[in-house]
């Protein structure tokens, strides 16, 4: 008797996970660490609307590039730039056709501090503070924007001894957020949500004053066959998504 | 490829922090490791935990930290600003303390051991001839202990050289100030500049195997001192 019930339980449970894994899948992406506020709640839409899950890892896309390369199993990229989701494709590591731009970065230059940083950036030029922050222009797009920002105010030279690098954003977020360094160049996604500056003073970047951050998301080999990957990459494209990724004050 | 200056001051500023990060420990780790290894005081375990600590914390984690702690809001930055120094992060001295903190159960724990495998007695007999507590300290202890002292020296030493995520986190990759070999190697991964990679991390591995090597031969030919 017992055993007969323990074996209708069992039975059952077979029967439910079988059930729930025809439907839901699973889709594991690569994030870059800029887009980590946003895509944590696409993410949990994406689950919501689609049953199926996004497991996400951030990081930098450099060392995506290279873990992909050596056939880590992401099976979608979200770049922090378009070189990279371009180079992979070519690379023959990306399904071809199915690139992306999914977001425009912009580009703020934040402090913590309420007053430091005017809305025309003019602190820039009265050089008042010991360090500014920024991704390291080899590494992050972010990075780069900032020193042409630089450059094309006339203050790359002037600025340079003032530097401290972050490996990537997110670190170098950490550096401003800690007061560590007075002000930085960030990703406006980093210090804004619903529409509003968390905290501190910024100066929002015209778009103008750099190239693009055009971040591209592409399909990888391993996601190519996998329903879940590809639901995932038409959820990005939709509405709902576009209202929050917008709403992190990236461009579309 | 004939190593760049940017590769030559990452290398000099890596045997500069190792070397300073090494004899530092030194003379912070005997004492603790001394007292570790006599006392039965209630602190005994909680210290010795602490020490330890480093060991299990992840580097960008213990960085983060201390990022944190020697920032204008944390204890040991208001600490640095009262006295006119500014802040420790970025600065080479502030990767200097970080790698104190980052090897010190590396040191500690072998001066430990060696400390507890002499035992009391001699430091005993050292008493009975009348030699003050210090004296036999100096004279008696630390002789005996000399292996472990070596062995504190080569890890201290290699974990420096190797160390990477507190670096990376409180150094700000500064070029000449704060960019050593291991986030040089990070940037040119990052970048898929492999082939520069393969140069510094293959400089490395030899230089590494190198000093490695003298100080267990040094270490073979002074151990001999052990009764």
């Amino acid at each position: 008797m017992k055993r007969g019930l323990l074996g209708v339980w069992i039975a059952g449970c077979l029967v439910g996970s079988a059930g729930s894994l025809a439907q839901a899948a699973e889709v594991s992406v690569a994030v870059a660490a800029n887009f980590t506020a946003p895509m944590q709640k696409i993410a949990a839409a994406f689950e919501q609307d689609t049953g199926h899950k996004a497991l996400l890892t951030f990081g930098s896309t450099g060392k995506f590039y290279a873990q992909i390369k050596s056939g880590a199993p992401f099976e979608v990229l979200l770049a922090a730039d378009d070189e990279t989701p371009a180079r992979l494709e070519r690379e023959g590591l990306g399904a071809p056709g199915m690139r992306f731009t999914y977001a425009i970065g912009r580009l703020v230059l934040w402090s913590r501090q309420p007053t430091l940083v005017d809305d025309q950036g003019d602190v820039l030029q009265t050089g008042r503070f010991e360090r500014l922050a920024l991704a390291d222009p080899k590494l992050a797009p972010y990075g780069a924007a900032a020193v042409e920002v630089l450059n094309g105010l006339g203050l790359l030279k002037s600025l340079a001894p003032k530097f401290v690098q972050g490996g990537n954003i997110a670190q170098t977020h950490q550096y401003v957020a800690t007061g560590n360094a007075e002000l930085g160049f960030v990703a406006l996604s980093q210090v804004f949500a619903d529409g509003k500056l968390t905290r501190g003073s910024a100066w929002t970047v015209p778009a103008r004053l750099h190239t693009p951050i055009r971040q591209d998301a592409v399909v990888l080999n391993a996601g190519k066959d996998k329903p879940a990957a590809l639901a995932f990459m038409a959820y990005l494209r939709n509405d709902k998504a576009r209202a929050i990724i917008r709403s992190f004050g990236y461009e579309l | 490829m004939p190593p760049s200056t940017e590769a030559l001051q990452a290398i000099w500023l890596t045997v500069e922090l190792a070397t300073l990060t090494t004899l530092v420990l030194l003379v912070i780790a005997t004492p603790i490791a001394w007292w570790l290894s006599g006392t039965r005081s209630r602190w005994r375990a909680p210290v010795s935990a602490l020490v330890t600590l480093p060991l299990v914390l992840p580097p960008t984690v213990l960085g983060f930290y201390l990022l944190v702690a020697m920032g204008p809001d944390g204890l040991l930055g208001r600490l640095t600003l009262a006295l006119g120094w500014g802040t420790l992060p970025f600065t080479f001295t502030g990767l200097l303390v970080g790698s104190i903190i980052f090897s010190l159960p590396f040191a500690v724990l072998p001066i430990q051991h060696a400390f507890e495998a002499i035992g009391p007695r001699p430091m005993e007999v050292a008493a009975t001839l009348r030699a003050r507590p210090l004296d036999a300290f100096f004279s008696v202890a630390l002789p005996l202990a000399r292996p472990g002292l070596i062995t504190a020296a080569i890890l201290s030493f290699a974990h420096t050289v190797g160390e990477f995520g507190v670096v990376l986190m409180i150094g700000g990759n500064i070029p000449g100030k704060t960019r050593v070999v291991s986030t040089q190697i990070y940037g040119h991964v990052e970048a898929m500049e492999y082939s520069q990679a393969h140069w510094l991390a293959g400089g490395m591995v030899l230089l590494s195997f190198v000093v490695l090597l003298a100080l267990s031969l040094m270490k073979r030919r002074l151990g001999r001192v052990m009764p």
